[in-house]
């Protein structure tokens, strides 16, 4: 589904990522771990498009296509999602009529009519329902003045209404409570198919045996430095990072 | 003949139309000597710095029109909060239509100007009220003054609320080619009384429109009073608006200004708090294209202690449009506890776009608390990536966002249909197909 070769990328002239390879297939679960600073969050701004950010060398292709000069909302429409580290405060645009826009542009650009009220209003019910998120809370600002944990349900409640086909999931278990880790991480695995894929960016194992990968991958100064199933989430938490940071050193 | 001397030669004519034995006369004659001597504001004024009237002053506008044009109610009825029922007071070319007009007289008084000025039984109201908060020094006020015969005369006694909300209308229908207007308001709430007024000023064709316009408001102790001024003239319709607002204790006034269209609009919004315990509020909302003009000129006047006042502005600037925001507040020296918030955003999203904001604080009290800033700003790049992750266009993004900074200002709207009406004006403004209804 997602290949990434090679990739180069950074910021005004600072190189982030150095050289990123990695295969993600339809049905997997990948988790990437690693340092603050590593360039995780960078990784999942570059696949979803941020275009702050400058491909310097290597690609990012879904399903055969290169999405070099594809722009973040076309990424989206593609089936691309990414669940904020920080989710942006939106004060003035309700969660519903997010949802709205953001569903009927997707529509849209599929050249689909606007999908009718009732049938948006029963998905908003069911996912909702699926994250366990009082309806109250939606017709709220997006985001705005939204506890750590609310933030991180909501993102995963846009996932849900979305379903999009590649899911990265940047720190979504930071802020959750046990109880609603767990709610999270169960929607994340009832929209879980044979078809689509998550990457999930974290620093706990916690939120793994939960979402169980089918591979981990540590990201240390941008580049994936070492890959493994998922027992080297279990000695991540045992010993650090140190042994690895060695490890590449020599 | 420029427009001045055009004004003060028509000043002859305009008297063979009133009762010059009328004490308002007297006032007329003032005002218009000084208009006379001080002519319109220049630019070399420091109030006036980056708004020009020159250019209107070279049209030769008509100062009355021919009498009674008419309009079909349903060619003019998107004008109107017709979603509701209101009073209405309606005036085409400068005269009252009372085809298009409700107007009421049912334990409050929602009329005319020219019936107050002339029934003897509004007299004591007149005499009491009339031009006695409206600027007697400043030129444009004295020049409304001094033609000062048609209008808005609301009275709303002690205790006492309207049924509905009463909307003052002015069209110009284009039968001239081009026209000045000079309506006159004056609005009294009484002790405890409540009233919400929507104003509108609405040029029908693209023929060039000056309005020079006073409001004068009193709100009574424990008045509540609302006014929603819509701004959303066409491109050749130039308002001058000159409101002026006494407070006793315990009122609270609130206005709010959408400014959405027009070719030059100047706002002179002056509160003048007479009492305690007063709260005055003012909430803009400017969006501008082309080459569109809006200038915001507030004052609050804290003369007594213990009130409070807050404004809030927020503009987006487009193309060759310019914004002009000063906000002045005055706190006396007596006029201690002043709570005086005062903020001004703005957006400008073309390179050509301009604003000059500028608080202008005179502060003689010291234990005062005072809160001022303004920002200009583009918009969140990091939010435009959180919308266009989630499938938003850039475009449509970028238009949401500046939906939702200008959109929170509308909170403290009263009336829900007014609301959704500017809600939808700004999204039409702004360009933005908001995947929901409003
Ligand atoms: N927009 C930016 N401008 C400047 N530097 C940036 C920018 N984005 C990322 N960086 C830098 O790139 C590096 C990687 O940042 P990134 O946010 O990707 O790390 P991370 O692995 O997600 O860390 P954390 O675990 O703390 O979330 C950091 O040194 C960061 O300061
Ligand atoms: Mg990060």
């Amino acid at each position: 589904m997602l290949k990434i070769n090679n990739l180069h990328a950074g910021i005004e002239g600072n190189e982030i990522l150095k050289g990123i390879n990695l295969e993600v297939k339809a049905g997997e679960v990948h988790a990437i771990m690693g340092p603050n600073g590593s360039g995780k969050s960078t990784l999942a701004a570059v696949i979803a498009g941020k275009e702050e950010y400058e491909v310097s060398e290597g690609s990012v292709v879904l399903e055969g296509e290169n999405l070099e000069d594809a722009s973040p909302e076309e990424r989206a429409h593609k089936g691309i999602f990414l669940s904020f580290q920080y989710p942006v405060e939106i004060p003035g645009v309700s969660v519903t009529n997010f949802m709205k826009t953001a569903i009927n542009e997707t529509r849209k650009a599929k050249g689909l009519e606007d999908m009718p009220a009732n049938e948006m209003l029963k998905m908003i019910r069911e996912k909702s329902e699926l994250l366990d998120i009082d309806r109250k809370f939606l017709s709220r600002s997006l985001n705005e003045g939204f506890s750590g944990g609310e933030k991180k349900r909501n993102e995963i409640f846009q996932l849900a209404m979305l379903e999009p086909k590649l899911a990265i999931l940047d720190e979504t278990d930071s802020g959750l409570d046990i109880d609603a880790l767990r709610i999270v991480a169960n929607g994340v695995n009832k929209l879980k198919s044979k078809d689509n894929a998550v990457i999930v960016i974290t620093h706990y194992q916690r939120l793994l045996d939960y979402i169980i990968p089918d591979f981990v991958h540590v990201l240390h100064e941008g580049k994936i430095v070492k890959s493994g199933t998922k027992e080297l989430a279990h000695e991540l938490e045992d010993k650090g990072y140190d042994w690895i940071k060695q490890e590449t050193a020599v | 003949m420029d427009l001045k001397d055009k004004l003060i030669s028509s000043f002859m004519a305009f008297e063979n139309k009133v009762d010059v034995e009328h004490p308002v006369h007297d006032i007329r004659s003032e005002a218009i000597k000084n208009f006379e001597e001080k002519g319109f504001p220049s630019k070399k004024e420091e109030a006036w710095k980056y708004t020009s009237l020159r250019s209107l002053q070279k049209v030769d506008f008509s100062i009355f029109p021919k009498e009674s044009n008419t309009l079909e109610y349903k060619e003019i009825k998107k004008y109107f909060l017709h979603e509701i029922d209101t009073y209405k007071i309606v005036f085409v070319d400068g005269i009252y239509s009372s085809f298009l007009s409700e107007t009421t007289h049912d334990g409050v008084d929602i009329c005319l100007m020219s019936a107050a000025l002339t029934k003897p039984m509004y007299k004591q109201v007149i005499d009491m009220y009339f031009n006695k908060v409206a600027s007697k020094e400043e030129s444009l006020t004295t020049l409304n003054t001094a033609f000062s015969r048609e209008g808005a005369f609301i009275y709303i006694p002690k205790n006492k609320m309207p049924r509905k909300p009463v909307e003052i209308l002015h069209f110009s229908t284009g039968n001239e080619a081009s026209i000045m207007l000079q309506p006159r308001n004056l609005i009294v709430a009484e002790e405890n009384a409540e009233l919400q007024v929507i104003e509108r000023h609405q040029s029908l064709t693209s023929n060039e429109v000056l309005t020079n316009c006073v409001t004068e408001i009193f709100a009574a102790e424990r008045a509540i009073v609302d006014y929603y001024k819509i701004q959303n003239d066409a491109k050749t319709a130039s308002l001058i608006d000159n409101t002026y607002i006494d407070q006793k204790s315990n009122s609270v006034v609130k206005v709010h200004t959408f400014s959405f269209g027009g070719k030059l609009t100047r706002n002179n919004l002056n509160f003048y708090q007479n009492g305690e315990y007063i709260d005055s509020t003012m909430k803009g909302v400017t969006i501008l294209g082309y080459k569109q003009h809006v200038d915001h000129h507030t004052l609050v006047h804290h003369i007594e202690p213990n009130c409070e006042s807050h404004q809030d502005y927020k503009g987006i600037y487009g193309e060759n449009s310019t914004g002009v925001f000063n906000g002045k507040i005055i706190v006396d020296k007596i006029a201690q506890k002043t709570n005086a918030f005062q903020q001004n955003n703005n957006i400008l999203i073309s390179d050509k776009a301009t604003i000059n904001t500028k608080p202008q604080l005179e502060i003689f009290a010291d234990d005062v608390k005072c809160s001022h800033g303004c920002t200009i700003g583009q918009l969140d790049e990091e939010a435009l990536f959180y919308l266009q992750s989630r499938g938003i266009p850039k475009k449509e993004a970028r238009a949401l966002l500046m939906y939702a900074f200008a959109n929170n200002v509308l909170e403290s709207v009263r009336i829900t249909e007014l609301k959704t009406r500017i809600n939808k004006l700004i999204a039409e403004k702004l360009g933005v197909r908001l995947g929901f209804d409003l």
